[in-house]
């Protein structure tokens, strides 16, 4: 089979930063040949310079994070063969939101340095006397989801909130932050749910945009890990955040008009209190009035909203709330 | 100027088990890898981990037996008894830490039958018990604030007056040489897989431990055991954990029959590695195989049940041959995943060279002899690890620091220099691919006198060729080049010490398993062997041998 990849090249020694070449490289590879292993013949028989981590070649180790026509992939477990038509070029790329220190080498300091922002290790006061730990078994197998994450980075490159917010925590170290929330050996849980809550760059800052959830290698989902971590904050009581409030004001708009209140929207996540946001919401809705794009102060009922109230009454009751 | 106390080389369970202990001791540790801590290739390990737990009604001495036999009687006896009666607390110690075990009904830790054992005593996480605990163990070292030199490969070991003192190493990311001074040093920089071709192994496994404390003076022992785990795919070697037979999967030869009922009546799929690799491999020899393979079946599991426990393995036949493990068997075959042989340590991981110590799979102690349990190097590593720090720490308060020289630095440089200023007529790769082929057929699940010495001509000639490597990348950041031609370096003195131990042994015994010598000999080869680096000599290698210990099992016939 024969497979053609144009791979991005950056050597800090005689590029500036910021610039990058191409080469481009056409191959006979084995049918069942993965996109590692398609570079690690370009580096044994064709460009020795070329520079890329790679170790296990078994989706384990998670040296391998690349970007692939786009989307961030561990490329030991990418066949050439199911991406796209026979023949296409595949474009391979260093992983993003990282700087890159030589062609498809980054460096992963900015993700170690948000798992060790989550104190990622078991907290416990409280040892067994003797032996192990008692936990049932589905607890552990819960665990195992989380688990799965081999820190390969993938989440990391691909978040769209990293992108414009340094200080999010990310996808990869908030998944890890589930992990100990949900051990039921760790009995900083309330702890962590504050702390997280809180904290700038927290879990409140998830856009939801399914990113990491798409691209992670291993299922672990962090997405819904983050989720997960905002109904437990919310149950544990943390709710003077603008995303509790966001959250509440959404819920009430919907159930009551079938629809978002967008300028309520906005004044409720803020908190009728909080005098500095509530300027800045002046000032936008000044503009927003200049501009005619100020959504209606009383919003338009969707046509059939007695059939979302019921959705809504339905959902609670179910919840038993 | 760097400096520590105790040094350790490489980042998987044996070394971050090493360097935990050492911190929760009070000394200024340090780890130095050349992948980041969680890249190592412990993470491969995937069915589990050993451990007699006697607060079940399991007992040591029948894990200490079945590891014995298991290593047809060249384990040192001692060493195995230290392993099987501290398993228990390592294991549950690693629960404590944070490893979410998998669990029986009772909440309590539960087990999966694993090879050479009839008890069901192995400790499992899925099928990635060995992530699972590297993981963990990394979350302790980010716990303590363990300094780590990550991405750091070292090029050469310092020894002044006879004790090792640190390493001279090369930060990758910035191309610099370093000097590294350390009252001790640990090695556990794992296995040599990629001597061979196909290989279990990462491609980090390039025996640069093995090789660093040879060119120091310390033996290698027991290097012609090589283990070759039965259930490997074909073509790249990935490795499909034991943990299949353990939950009840089947081998089955073109024919459909499960063949291994015939070699092994009593254990069947889960005889020890080597009686199944044999098997296999005779199969396949005789006609009944499929492609150079056999099947394993996994089909009566169950989908649920194979996604559950075995998770990991579907995941690998899925995406890698496109095999849904559920509806179809998957070929396998013997692949080279393990070296039993290594750095010759006492059993506290002490070297002959006062200050370097050894654990994991660069080291034999020897617990695993001529062949290793599964499930047993897990444990190993983390028995002999916390043990080697313990010790060393002990020496580290009687002995000073190193001189502080920079001669060893500026000999590293001139060393590395004059591979850059070589003209091109060789490179890593090509040695690499034919010295790994070459070993996988001299050295193989069958050898004789024939393909050994086939093994040890294409040896002589890798030497004559590994001096003449020379590099396209001339650059400094990132330069992959280099560090490949540095580990064919280290591998070529491997490949070396395996061949000549190879070729010393006449005897069948374990994974040695030679067609023109079929019988174990007990007289005359109950023996371990030792090879010794030795520019007198004119393979630059001395193969020596040393007794095995017996301390209370008397070699009897391997039956299983």
């Amino acid at each position: 089979m024969q497979a053609k990849l144009k791979v991005s090249r950056y050597d800090p020694e005689t590029m500036g930063r910021g610039q990058q070449r191409w080469d481009e490289f056409v191959l006979d590879v084995h049918p069942n040949a993965t996109v590692l292993d398609a570079l690690i013949q370009i580096r044994e028989e064709v460009d020795g310079t070329l520079a890329l981590r790679c170790a296990c070649r078994a989706s384990i180790c998670g040296s391998c994070g690349m970007r692939v026509n786009g989307d961030a992939k561990l490329v030991c477990k990418t066949r050439i063969a199911d991406i796209g038509e026979e023949g296409a070029t595949i474009i391979v790329e260093p992983m993003g939101n990282q700087a890159i220190i030589k062609d498809l080498v980054v460096t992963l300091d900015t993700f170690f340095d948000k798992v060790r922002q989550i104190d990622p290790y078991l907290r416990a006061d409280t040892v067994p006397e003797q032996g192990e730990y008692v936990a049932s078994d589905e607890s552990m197998v819960n665990l195992l989801t989380a688990m799965n994450c081999i820190m390969c980075g993938a989440c990391v490159s691909d978040c769209t909130v990293l992108e414009v917010d340094e200080a999010f925590i990310g996808p990869a170290a908030l998944a890890k932050a589930w992990r100990f929330v949900e051990d039921p050996r760790d009995d900083q849980r309330d702890t962590r749910l504050e702390e997280l809550n809180d904290v700038e760059g927290g879990i409140w800052d998830c856009t939801r945009c399914f990113k990491c959830v798409e691209v992670c290698p291993k299922d672990v989902a962090p997405m819904d890990r983050i989720m997960e971590m905002r109904d437990m904050a919310i149950e544990a009581g943390n709710t003077n955040t603008s995303g509790y409030r966001h959250t509440e004001s959404f819920n009430k708009s919907v159930k009551k008009h079938g629809r978002l209140d967008e300028a309520r929207l906005a004044v409720e996540s803020a908190g009728y209190t909080n005098i500095p946001r509530l300027i800045d919401l002046a000032e936008i809705g000044v503009k927003s009035v200049l501009k005619g794009k100020m959504p209606p102060i009383v919003p338009h009922k969707a046509d059939e909203k007695e059939k979302i109230t019921r959705i809504f009454e339905k959902v609670e009751s179910e919840r038993g709330s | 100027m760097y400096k520590h106390d105790v040094l350790i080389i490489g980042a998987g369970l044996a070394g971050l088990r090493a360097a935990v202990e050492a911190t929760r001791l009070g000394l200024d540790v340090a780890v130095i890898s050349k992948v980041h801590p969680v890249r190592s290739h412990s993470n491969a390990a995937q069915g589990g981990i050993n451990a007699p737990l006697t607060d079940r009604g399991d007992d040591w001495e029948g894990h200490a037996l079945d590891t014995i036999k298991g290593s047809d009687y060249l384990a040192d006896q001692d060493a195995v008894e230290i392993m099987s009666t501290e398993a228990g607390d390592a294991v549950i110690e690693l629960e404590r830490m944070g490893v979410i075990f998998s669990r029986g009904e009772d909440g309590r830790l539960g087990t999966r039958r694993f090879g050479g054992q009839l008890v069901a005593r192995t400790f499992f996480v899925g099928a990635i018990t060995g992530s699972a605990i590297l993981h963990v163990l990394y979350e302790q070292a980010l716990k303590y604030g363990l300094n780590t030199y990550e991405e750091w490969f070292v090029t050469d070991l310092i020894i002044e007056d006879g004790c090792c003192v640190g390493v001279v190493a090369l930060d990758i990311k910035t191309g610099e040489l370093h000097s590294i001074w350390a009252k001790s040093v640990i090695m556990a920089a794992g296995g040599a897989g990629r001597v061979f071709e196909p290989s279990t192994n990462a491609i980090i496994c390039t025996g640069d431990g093995l090789a660093l404390a040879w060119r120091a003076g310390v033996p290698m022992m027991d290097m012609e055991m090589v283990q070759y785990h039965p259930t490997t795919l074909a073509r790249t070697g990935i490795l499909l954990s034991e943990a299949a037979r353990g939950e009840g999967a089947h081998l089955l030869n073109s024919e459909g029959e499960r063949f291994m009922l015939k070699y092994a009546p009593q254990y069947e799929e889960l005889a020890s590695r080597d009686v199944v690799s044999r098997s296999e491999q005779t199969e396949i020899n005789e006609g009944r195989g499929i492609d150079g393979n056999v099947l394993l079946d996994l089909r009566h599991l169950g989908r649920e049940f194979i996604e559950d426990r075995l998770g990991y393995l579907q995941e690998v036949a899925v995406e890698f041959v496109g095999i849904d493990l559920a509806e179809q068997p998957i070929p396998v075959r013997p692949g080279v995943h393990y070296i039993m042989g290594g750095i010759k340590t006492d059993v506290d991981g002490a070297t002959i060279v006062p200050g370097l110590y050894a654990a994991g799979e660069c080291a034999n102690v020897s617990v695993h002899g001529a062949n290793r349990l599964g499930a047993n190097s897990l444990l190993d590593t983390v028995v002999f690890g916390r043990r080697s720090a313990v010790h060393a720490a002990d020496y580290v308060k009687s002995v000073d620091a190193g001189s502080g020289s920079d001669e060893h630095l500026k000999a590293t440089k001139a060393r590395l220099q004059s591979i850059f200023d070589r003209e091109p007529t060789e490179n890593w790769a090509s040695i690499r691919n034919y010295m790994a082929n070459e070993m996988t057929t001299g050295i193989g699940v069958f050898r004789d006198q024939s393909s050994m010495e086939g093994a040890k001509a294409a040896i002589d000639d890798v030497s004559t060729r590994v001096p003449k490597m020379s590099v396209q990348n001339k650059g400094k950041v990132f330069n992959t080049d280099l560090i490949f031609t540095l580990e064919m370096e280290f591998m070529a003195d491997v490949a070396k010490a395996i061949v000549h131990s190879a070729l010393t042994r006449k005897e069948s015994r374990g994974a040695h398993f030679r067609t023109d010598i079929t019988k174990r000999d007990d007289e005359n080869w109950l023996k371990h062997t030792l090879a010794y680096k030795d520019t007198d000599s004119e393979d630059g290698v001395r193969v020596d041998t040393s007794p095995v210990t017996i301390t209370k099992w008397e070699p009897v016939k391997r039956v299983y």
